[in-house]
């Protein structure tokens, strides 16, 4: 049965606007978007100009150094085994793409993290848009999206950036707030400037809680890569999609099991990072 | 000699509108009527007081008394609500954040209840944290937190982390950091009490052997009586944010201003804070050795006592004289003491602690000061008294 009172404008009214911001801006982040799809071009074919079994031992070079042997050991594994299936462009393609969204989502997600702990007025206002951000069904930023910056990766890495940077900006926010009160109160008495504060405790100690926001914003945008795969992202999400298009589950098996692999590589590595900045 | 702090009028009221509660208290309305129909909290109710420099000082109360809350309000951790704090005459109630910074980098070093000690940072630049605040050259603040960290005994840690050290170690490390600015006030709040018994005891006697050789003006807050008798030139006793005393130990412990004092040094063992001089009687009779002995017998007689002290002119001790030889002395019609002084007695200064009297046996115990002048006697009686009454009259 329907409401006998009219229904409220609200899509009528989003899209108005949206197709405002449109009209006047998109030729801006149009044009933004075609240097990006550049930059994005350029990451991918660089590192697929490299062949796939020296990109795999400095990854695993990488994983090494920055963590443990076992999960080195588990990256040469895993990315000659997704090279062994035929997706090791879509792999690459991938990872270059969460590691763009995650760099762009820290980099704003850490500042605005950081103004929310200092700042009440910005952690009042910051908290409930990052509800509004979580809880909103991922795919609905894949519609604005297009018409700002049109079908390909540009629009996947910014409805990726929006759904995976709340947990960058809370995670800084709670680990600048978790600074024990004494620590700041140590660092006062001593005559530190908000800076000062901000960059010799503050931070240092906050960086292991940090680096945890860090590793959920990766693994959140991984996800969402998959997703994004609808408006022509490409990358293992593509194969996935491919897949489903026509009903082939061995294929979507396969493309499926390339992002748990890249994800598990990932995770540890990042979780690794946070771990050793705690102690 | 200008105080190196002064307080004066000093409150610190918590709550909206702080600044209305100071004419309530002056009123004369009390803490909880405060609390209950205005809202509002007293920290500290118009304390006002001075520290000369190199004064020892130390704020001692309850828990609640107020006695952080004043000692944070000195740097300004905590903002006064009226009142005026003088640090070397500049009052720092006044000063913007800027001139607060350097007040707080150049005249104050803080020491920690609970450490505080950054656990991100080695022993070394947790020292140097200070410095590195007031931008020192990193050659310049090394050598100097080295120096500060040796004086507290522990440059072989430089490269520790605290988590790595003990609590008495870490609290080493907090003097060390307040210590490498070379500040000219050090605050310690609750510096020592959240170390064990002997630890803390090990600590004590050490800030006061660094005290001596640094010289600073401490402020040292304290919930413990005995820690604040064996630290403390002079003690503040605060109840309620009001300091309802102020003295030297003796003058706390030998005339207390109220039952709250009172309360509080019942259970102090006297022994340990009071001295010899405050428990001795003045010598009344003496004699010198060129009384004859029958002069002595009467001197004797007189003070109904069975031996007299043998002073010599300048009233330096020589010693003492029983009754019985000093009788069979004037039978034997010899003219001077000299044969029968016994010269080896117990003598002890006039800062003795008490407790050490107890181990000698033999009394009266006489106390002379380092040239051997005649200061008083100390009879086993009036020591039990001193002891008995938990204090001295």
């Amino acid at each position: 049965m329907e409401m006998p009172l009219p229904k409220f404008p609200l899509g009528a009214m989003v899209e108005s606007t949206i197709d405002f911001f449109t009209e006047h801006f998109a030729f801006i982040t149009k044009g933004l978007s075609k240097i990006t799809e550049v930059g994005i071009e350029a990451l991918v074919d660089g590192m697929l100009f490299l062949p796939p079994w020296l990109l795999i031992l400095l990854f695993t070079a990488l994983a090494f150094w920055l963590s443990t042997r076992r999960i080195a050991l588990f990256t040469l594994l895993g990315l000659l085994f997704v090279w062994n299936l035929g997706l090791w462009e879509p792999t690459v393609s991938t990872i270059a793409l969460v590691l763009i969204a995650t760099l762009v989502a820290v980099v704003i997600g850490i500042p605005i993290g950081i103004m929310a702990a200092l700042f009440n007025p910005v952690h009042r206002v910051t908290m409930p848009i990052l509800d509004f951000m979580q809880t909103m069904p991922a795919f609905v930023y894949l519609i604005p999206a297009i018409p700002f910056f049109g079908l390909g990766p540009v629009s996947a890495i910014f409805a990726t950036v929006i759904f995976a940077m709340p947990p960058a900006i809370r995670m800084t926010c709670l680990g600048i707030e978790q600074v024990p009160a004494d620590l700041i109160e140590a660092a006062d008495a001593f005559g530190s400037n908000r800076s000062q504060k901000l960059f010799k405790v503050q931070l240092p100690l906050a960086k292991g809680t940090i680096m945890a926001g860090v590793n959920q914003t990766i693994m959140l945008s991984l996800s969402m890569v998959v997703i994004a795969a609808m408006i022509g992202a490409g990358g293992l999400g593509g194969e996935v999609w491919k897949a489903i298009q026509r009903l082939k589950p061995g294929m979507g098996f396969e493309a499926g099991l390339g992002v748990v692999i890249v994800a598990i590589i990932l995770d540890r590595i990042t979780q690794r990072i946070g771990r050793d900045a705690r102690g | 000699m200008h105080p190196k702090i002064t307080v004066e009028n000093l409150y610190k009221i918590f709550g909206p509108s702080a600044k209305s509660g100071i004419a309530l208290l002056r009123q004369g309305l009390g803490k909880e009527r405060l609390l209950r129909e205005h809202g509002l909290a007293v920290g500290i109710n118009n304390a006002s007081f001075y520290i000369d420099p190199g004064q020892f000082l130390v704020v001692m109360g309850l828990s609640g008394s107020g006695k952080s809350t004043l000692i944070r309000c000195l740097n300004r951790l905590i903002e006064p609500t009226a009142g005026k704090i003088l640090i070397d005459g500049v009052d720092v109630t006044t000063l913007d954040e800027k001139a607060l910074r350097e007040v707080r980098q150049h005249k104050f070093g803080m020491v920690f209840q609970k450490f505080a000690l950054f656990p991100h940072r080695t022993v070394l630049k947790n020292a140097e944290y200070g410095l590195e605040i007031q931008g020192v050259a990193p050659e310049e603040r090394a050598r100097k937190a080295l120096e500060s960290l040796d004086l507290v005994g522990l440059k072989d840690w430089a490269d520790a982390y605290p988590e790595q050290l003990s609590g008495g170690m870490q609290q080493r490390v907090g003097l060390a950091r307040a210590l490498a600015l070379d500040p000219d006030i050090l605050l310690m709040d609750e510096a020592f009490s959240a170390l064990d018994p002997l630890i803390r005891r090990e600590m004590q006697d050490e800030l006061l052997a660094l005290q001596s050789r640094v010289n600073k003006t401490i402020v040292f807050i304290t919930h413990d009586l005995d820690e604040a008798l064996k630290l403390g030139d002079t003690i503040i006793i605060m109840k309620d944010g009001v300091i309802v005393q102020q003295g030297t130990p003796e003058e706390i412990l030998t005339s207390p201003a109220d039952d709250y004092v009172e309360k509080f040094i019942e259970n102090v063992d006297v022994s340990k804070v009071l001295t010899a001089e405050t428990v001795m009687h003045k010598a009344t009779a003496v004699t010198f050795p060129k009384d004859g002995p029958k002069t002595a017998l009467h001197k004797m007689k007189e003070i109904g006592t069975s031996s007299i002290l043998v002073v010599d002119k300048e009233r330096r001790l020589l010693g003492i004289v029983h009754a019985e030889e000093a009788s069979r002395l004037a039978k034997s019609g010899a003219t001077s003491l000299e044969a029968i002084i016994v010269r080896d007695i117990p003598r002890v200064e006039p800062g003795t602690p008490l407790q050490e009297l107890f181990s000698i046996e033999s009394f009266p115990v006489v106390v002379v000061n380092e040239e051997q002048k005649l200061k008083g006697i100390i009879v086993r009686g009036a020591l039990l008294a001193a002891m008995a009454e938990g204090r001295n009259n």
